[in-house]
């Protein structure tokens, strides 16, 4: 157990670690000038050299990329994540604001697809080759192919433009104070973008779930509770949803990596203040800290989705829980028997 | 299935049951072992005229493929009488296993099934077939891959089976059938709590065995239940499943050994070439000279015990899915090449 956790605290803080190199790399490298990106395009040109030279200074144009990367990483080992250049502010204030939009965000869209996206797949394939199969199956190939952006400006055409139902973008009401917002105003907001999230995530863990029930119903026990006088159905009820639940929880906590990037796209349409939209706007500005606070942050949530699902793993199957035991206490055994 | 011939099959069924069963004499192409008893006038279960075949395209026939229809099982007449161990005996691949999940209603989904199952005295169709598995009829595997993995052994027992989600007393009367039937089978209290990967292989067999009787079944279909034993350890293991039959229940046990089959069983159906050539007592393969089909006669020279030696006149059609096991032992009396094969399906050549 202690190995375990060891071994876990090491990868992660190499896979921060990696991931922070990375982005300052990336950030270095990027074509674009942040002193352009970052003033409006007639301010640049009329610009004196001078504040030019200025302007580079602040970003930090001359400083070598090691310099500030090691800046940047002291801090960080203090706790101080820096200061985000575009935002004029601490990176820790900027952040703490748009997680929770984007944590409310993308926790409905990761509850809703992979509950709609399982209960789909597994009617998809009890039915196999049946209408109700076709029709869930088309329904995700459709979507499947349909990009996130591209279904959110649909749906804002629809709902929001046409049908007046719902908010064009923000995550709060135009004009309000803060003191005045409703949590029916927040959620208001809050449905478009989720509902293009999970919509397209459904498609994803529906045909994924749709192979798995597949292959557990071509398997040795799943044909053999049929033939102990099952029906499909019942048989699925009772050994092929335990069976389904080790692949499943592994596709639904490996969808957290692509909700993530779900989410800047679908942020951006909406004009949805998440760090999904903060990681473009860094991204294009050359903001190295915020940027490299919103990855580390992302790269942190998907290792714990993936370790939570590798513990699971362990709970929910008998042979990594039993077999472990079974294996220690035979180790156990032999050490006894063998002569020292 | 075809039940265009029901009626006219009653009527036949009827002329036959007029005639005397205790001649050993030959009827529905079979003859008959002292255990063999017609209950109520009836086998337990009948196999008329058989035929399975799946509709495929020719493989080399390219673009211009046409549909054919490639038989694996044709004409085939099988019968199990109550009180007897039937053993269906055939090389591996040969379809015995497609014959065992028809019987249980688990048609191919592109298969064409002709010909006549009847079960206690009724002729069944695919749909009744589905209603008899789990309740008259009960299938023992061949191996703990049929258990759900994640599910202790137990409650797997209990739980399981036609009456799925009983509830209340049902589900009690369930469980404590699980639990005397385990105390029978020497299968302790602790073994219900384990999982199928922890079982050992005795265990094993025992527990499949169990998820069979726990319905009440009158018949049992075995389908290869000692895989990789030898053959003392095999006819060892099938005594529980003789012990049902002298209960008198009916077994149909299915094997590709036909040593253990003339050990445990009342009579023997040689199944080759798709169908069943030759369905005996198995007192009959005491003598060549009580065995009909010349494949029947080679396979009882085959026999290690025998002259363990090809016959070359009586071989019989040599058939695409001849067992390796019968072919090895001639070959390594005679070294002689093997014998021919058809082109067609040869999956062992």
């Amino acid at each position: 157990m202690a190995s375990f956790l060891l071994r876990n605290i090491l990868k992660f803080l190499l896979l921060l670690l990696a991931t922070s190199v990375l982005v300052f790399v990336l950030v270095s490298i990027s074509p674009l000038d942040p002193v352009q990106m970052n003033v409006d395009q007639a301010a640049y040109l009329t610009m004196s050299p001078e504040k030019k030279a200025q302007l580079a200074e602040y970003w930090g144009t001359n400083t070598p990329l090691w310099e500030r990367y090691a800046h940047w990483f002291g801090d960080f080992l203090r706790g101080d994540l820096g200061t985000s250049l575009r935002f004029n502010a601490p990176v820790a204030d900027v952040i703490a604001l748009r997680f929770f939009n984007s944590l409310a965000l993308m926790i409905v869209a990761w509850i809703l697809s992979g509950v709609l996206g399982f209960a789909l797949g597994i009617g998809a394939a009890v039915k196999r080759g049946g209408f109700v199969d076709r029709i869930i199956k088309g329904y995700c190939l459709i979507l499947a192919a349909t990009p996130a952006f591209w279904l959110g400006l649909v749906l804002l055409i629809i709902f929001s433009v046409t049908l007046g139902w719902f908010p064009v973008g923000f995550s709060v009401p135009i004009g309000v104070s803060s003191a005045d917002l409703t949590p029916f105003d927040s959620l208001r907001h809050l449905i478009l973008p989720a509902a293009t999230l999970s919509v397209v995530g459904v498609a994803n863990i529906a045909l994924h779930t749709r192979e798995k029930a597949l292959d557990t119903r071509e398997s040795e026990f799943f044909q053999f509770a049929e033939a102990r006088g099952l029906s499909t159905w019942q048989a699925m009820r009772q050994h092929g949803l335990r069976n389904l639940l080790l692949p499943a929880l592994t596709l639904q906590f490996a969808q957290v990596a692509e909700l993530f990037g779900g989410s800047v796209l679908v942020e951006q349409v909406f004009s949805y203040p998440g760090l999904g939209s903060a990681a473009v706007t860094a991204g294009l500005g050359g903001d190295a800290a915020l940027l490299a606070a919103i990855a580390l942050i992302s790269a942190a949530l998907v290792f714990l989705g993936n370790l939570i699902a590798n513990i699971l793993y362990g709970v929910i199957d008998p042979r990594l829980r039993r077999g472990r035991h079974a294996r220690a206490k035979k180790d156990r055994a032999g050490a006894e028997d063998a002569p020292s | 299935m075809d039940t265009r011939h029901n009626t006219a099959h009653a009527a036949a069924w009827r002329e036959h049951e007029k005639r005397a069963h205790s001649s050993s004499g030959i009827h529905h192409h079979h003859s008959h072992a002292p255990a063999s008893q017609h209950g109520e006038g009836h086998h337990l279960l009948q196999v008329e005229n058989l035929s399975i075949g799946f509709n495929r395209y020719e493989p080399q026939a390219g673009l211009m493929a046409r549909k054919s229809r490639v038989d694996v099982i044709h004409a085939l007449n099988i019968a199990v009488h109550r009180g007897e161990l039937l053993a269906l005996v055939g090389a591996s691949g040969a379809g015995k296993t497609l014959l065992a999940n028809t019987l249980l209603g688990r048609f191919e989904p592109n298969a064409c099934v002709e010909g006549c199952i009847w079960f206690d005295g009724q002729l069944q169709s695919q749909k009744t077939l589905a209603q008899l598995r789990g309740r008259c009829i009960s299938l023992v595997p061949q191996s703990v891959l049929a258990l759900d993995p994640l599910m202790k052994v137990g409650r797997q027992l209990a739980g399981g089976g036609r009456r799925a989600g009983v509830r209340g007393r049902d589900s009690r009367a369930r469980t404590e059938k699980q639990c005397s039937l385990f105390e029978h089978y020497g299968l302790g209290e602790a073994v219900a709590g384990l999982y199928p990967f922890e079982l050992s292989g005795g265990m094993a067999r025992r527990v499949l065995l169990c998820t069979a009787l726990m319905d009440d079944p009158e018949l049992i279909i075995a389908d290869e239940p000692t895989p990789g034993l030898d053959l003392e350890l095999a006819v060892r293991a099938t005594g529980d499943l003789r012990a049902f039959v002298d209960r008198g229940g009916s077994v149909l046990l299915i094997t590709h050994d036909i040593e253990l089959a003339l050990r445990v069983a009342d009579r023997v159906a040689v199944f080759q070439g798709g169908t069943v050539i030759e369905e005996t007592a198995v007192e009959n393969f005491a003598s060549p000279a009580t065995l009909r089909q010349p494949f029947t006669r080679a396979l009882w020279h085959a026999l290690p015990e025998h002259d363990f030696a090809v016959m070359p006149g009586e071989q019989g059609p040599a058939l695409p899915d001849e067992a390796p096991e019968y072919r090895n032992a001639r070959d390594r009396a005679t070294h002689a090449e093997p014998a021919p094969v058809l082109p067609v399906d040869d999956e062992e050549g």
